[in-house]
């Protein structure tokens, strides 16, 4: 927390997953970098990390994220079965007066060693994922990676999140959807940029994802990717919510190509840059109130 | 298990998110037999967009409980505040806090973990069972579908997986159908994880691209894990065909079957807004790639087509 108090964190999120949040988010980070900003990249998509595909860090540190579960100090316990009682995960079971304990189900709580009367438990850690920073073209990169068979996506959320705070601009690339890995990577942000495409898929996942970010009481806008390629309700709904779209990138089969070799959009098809550019700009212009509200003026 | 007939689960998941996955699901429900669908996906739950299911029992679903402080017993001692590791109680802010200010819980926050309640002293925070969404049965054109609502910014999504999951096999068992067809959840969590253990096969659709070649690394390595036979098809293989060859070549190595390209076409879109499949859409070559599909999921079950 030692960077200016005007730091500003923009979380890059859809209900529906392959909108274009990778590409939005990584574009995004790279015109912020080289207008010659502060700016760090969190890939809070944790489960499948995709930025690095993009932005090819340099990786230069890894740390693992750990949590904590209980574990029995077998002499000082009486199999009395209270921890068992205490946990709502039923990751911590008494069977014949032994504890035996899934710390997959875990959730860290720690009531069961709070409550054990015969002080029997202790809390250890174990790993669930990595944390890796790295630089690339200027932009600072943090990225999580979940350990495979874990459960606990929100833990190394919250362990790339701690990580960040060493750049005036935060872009977060969270994963889809709008359960807890996401509300982990975007409570804190100060805005929400909810990427869908004009489908009926599309604008279902939309609807969700705006009903999330109105929960939390956080700005917000849409973008919209391959604007040109379903119908237009995307569009009709934006406009009756009174909500502001901010990004519009055509249907271009340039673009799925690029993406699919791993290239930056901004760096292969220059011609839309402008776009990006345009879109930061109508960020970062606080006069405008609906950004401010995620509604058109109040 | 040992009835004379055999129900196979299939699941078909993606990884990573918009490869076309619940597009594929609607026409496998339009090509296979007896079957019961089961949307998986709950966190963008799509199916019922397209196969537009007449709902017959609907069910709130609780997947665990949350605080409540109750106004007239608390005494703003703050212990639960300090209990709470999930940061989900808080005094309400210093401009509005008046000198009674009573903790406030947030309930998006909270994991339902029962600390506070058994912390707090004056039996002042209720902990009761909320119903963070729905769960239907529904009868769509291509039979039976098991699908849910989650509520808004709720979690638990793991436990209503395997929620419907278990219901549609309760279906399959009533009326001996063939089929559970399921649509998966992308990513490799708690709902995926969810969605997988214990089917009988995994389809994972993935993409020709770097992105689509990384994450089904990451879904093989899951689906090895819990040991779930694992096939593989590639949509919009023609975007980058090298890429597509390069992927084939890797499903080998990881010891999964491909099970067929499926090219791009602007009629998936279309078929969407018309509420249809894609192979009710169109007799196009999409669709044939997509029967073909299942036909080697068919073989690939061990099965062989009486038609
Ligand atoms: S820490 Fe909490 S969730 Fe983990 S075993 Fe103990 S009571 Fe259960
Ligand atoms: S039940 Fe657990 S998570 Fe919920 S408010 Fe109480 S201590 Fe926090």
């Amino acid at each position: 927390m030692t960077a200016a108090n005007n730091r500003r964190t923009i979380a890059v999120a859809s209900g529906k997953g392959g909108t274009g949040k990778t590409t939005i988010s990584t574009n995004l980070a790279l015109v912020l970098a080289q207008q010659g900003k502060s700016v760090e990249l969190l890939d809070c998509d944790v489960e499948e990390p995709n930025c690095h595909i993009f932005l090819k860090p340099q990786i230069h540190s890894s740390k693992p994220v750990n949590v904590l579960y209980p574990s029995v100090i077998q002499d000082k316990c009486t199999g009395c079965g209270v921890c068992a009682q205490v946990c709502e995960y039923s990751a911590i079971v008494v069977v014949k007066n032994k504890v035996l304990v899934f710390p997959g189900l875990c959730h860290s709580c720690g009531g069961c060693t709070l409550f054990c009367p015969e002080e029997a438990l202790e809390e250890v850690e174990r790993q669930v994922g990595i944390v890796e920073e790295g630089s690339s073209s200027g932009i600072h990169v943090i990225q999580g990676l979940l350990d495979i068979t874990e459960l606990m996506s929100a833990a190394v959320i919250n362990g790339v999140k701690k990580s960040a705070g060493l750049s005036d601009i935060v872009i977060i690339d969270s994963p889809p959807g709008t359960s807890c890995p996401v509300i982990e990577s975007v409570k804190d942000a100060d805005f929400v940029l909810l990427v869908t495409e004009p489908t009926p898929f599309g604008l279902n996942d939309l609807k969700l994802a705006v009903g999330m970010v109105r929960q939390l009481g956080i700005p917000f806008a849409v973008a919209i990717n391959r604007c040109d390629m379903g119908d237009g309700e995307v569009q009709r709904y934006c406009d009756d919510e009174h909500i502001r779209i901010i990004l519009e990138i055509p249907d271009d089969i340039r673009i799925a190509q690029a993406y699919s070799r791993g290239e930056m959009i901004i760096n292969v098809l220059h011609e839309y840059k402008g776009l990006f550019v345009q879109c930061l700009e109508t960020f970062f212009n606080q006069k405008d109130p609906g950004l401010n509200t995620g509604q058109d003026g109040q | 298990m040992d009835s004379d007939y055999s129900m196979k689960e299939i699941v078909i998941i993606s990884g990573k998110g918009g490869t076309g996955k619940t597009s594929i699901v609607a026409s496998l429900a339009t090509l296979a037999g007896k079957k019961v669908l089961a949307d998986c996906d709950v966190d963008a739950a799509d199916l019922h967009l397209v196969l537009e299911p007449e709902v017959l029992s609907r069910n709130d679903f609780s997947g665990g409980k949350k605080a409540r402080i109750l106004k007239e017993e608390c005494t703003a001692c703050g212990k639960c505040i300090d209990a709470c590791r999930f940061e989900a109680i808080h005094y309400p802010p210093v401009a509005s806090r008046t000198v009674h200010a009573l903790p406030q819980i947030n309930p998006t926050f909270c994991e339902g973990c029962g600390v506070c309640v058994r912390v707090c002293q004056d039996n002042a925070i209720a902990f009761e069972p909320a119903v963070n969404g729905q769960w239907f049965i529904s009868d769509t054109r291509y039979g039976p579908m098991v699908h849910a609502r989650l509520g808004i910014a709720e979690g638990n999504s793991g436990k209503l997986v395997s929620l419907i999951r278990a219901e549609a096999r309760k279906i399959a068992e009533r009326d001996e159908l063939e089929f559970i067809i399921v649509d998966g959840s992308p990513g490799i969590g708690c709902p995926v994880i969810s969605s997988i253990t214990g089917a009988d096969m995994v389809v994972v659709v993935t993409e020709p691209t770097l992105s689509g070649q990384h994450d089904l690394d990451r879904v093989a390595q899951l689906t090895s894990h819990f040991q779930i036979p694992t096939t593989a098809c590639i949509n919009k293989w023609d975007l980058n065909p090298e890429m597509t060859r390069q992927i084939e070549a890797r499903l080998k190595d990881q010891g999964i079957q491909s099970i067929g390209r499926i090219r791009y076409d602007p009629a998936v879109t279309r078929a969407q807004i018309m509420k249809s499949s894609v192979v009710e859409y169109t007799g196009g070559a999409i669709s044939e790639d997509i029967r073909s599909v299942w036909r080697n999921i068919i073989y690939a079950l061990g099965y062989f087509i009486n038609k």
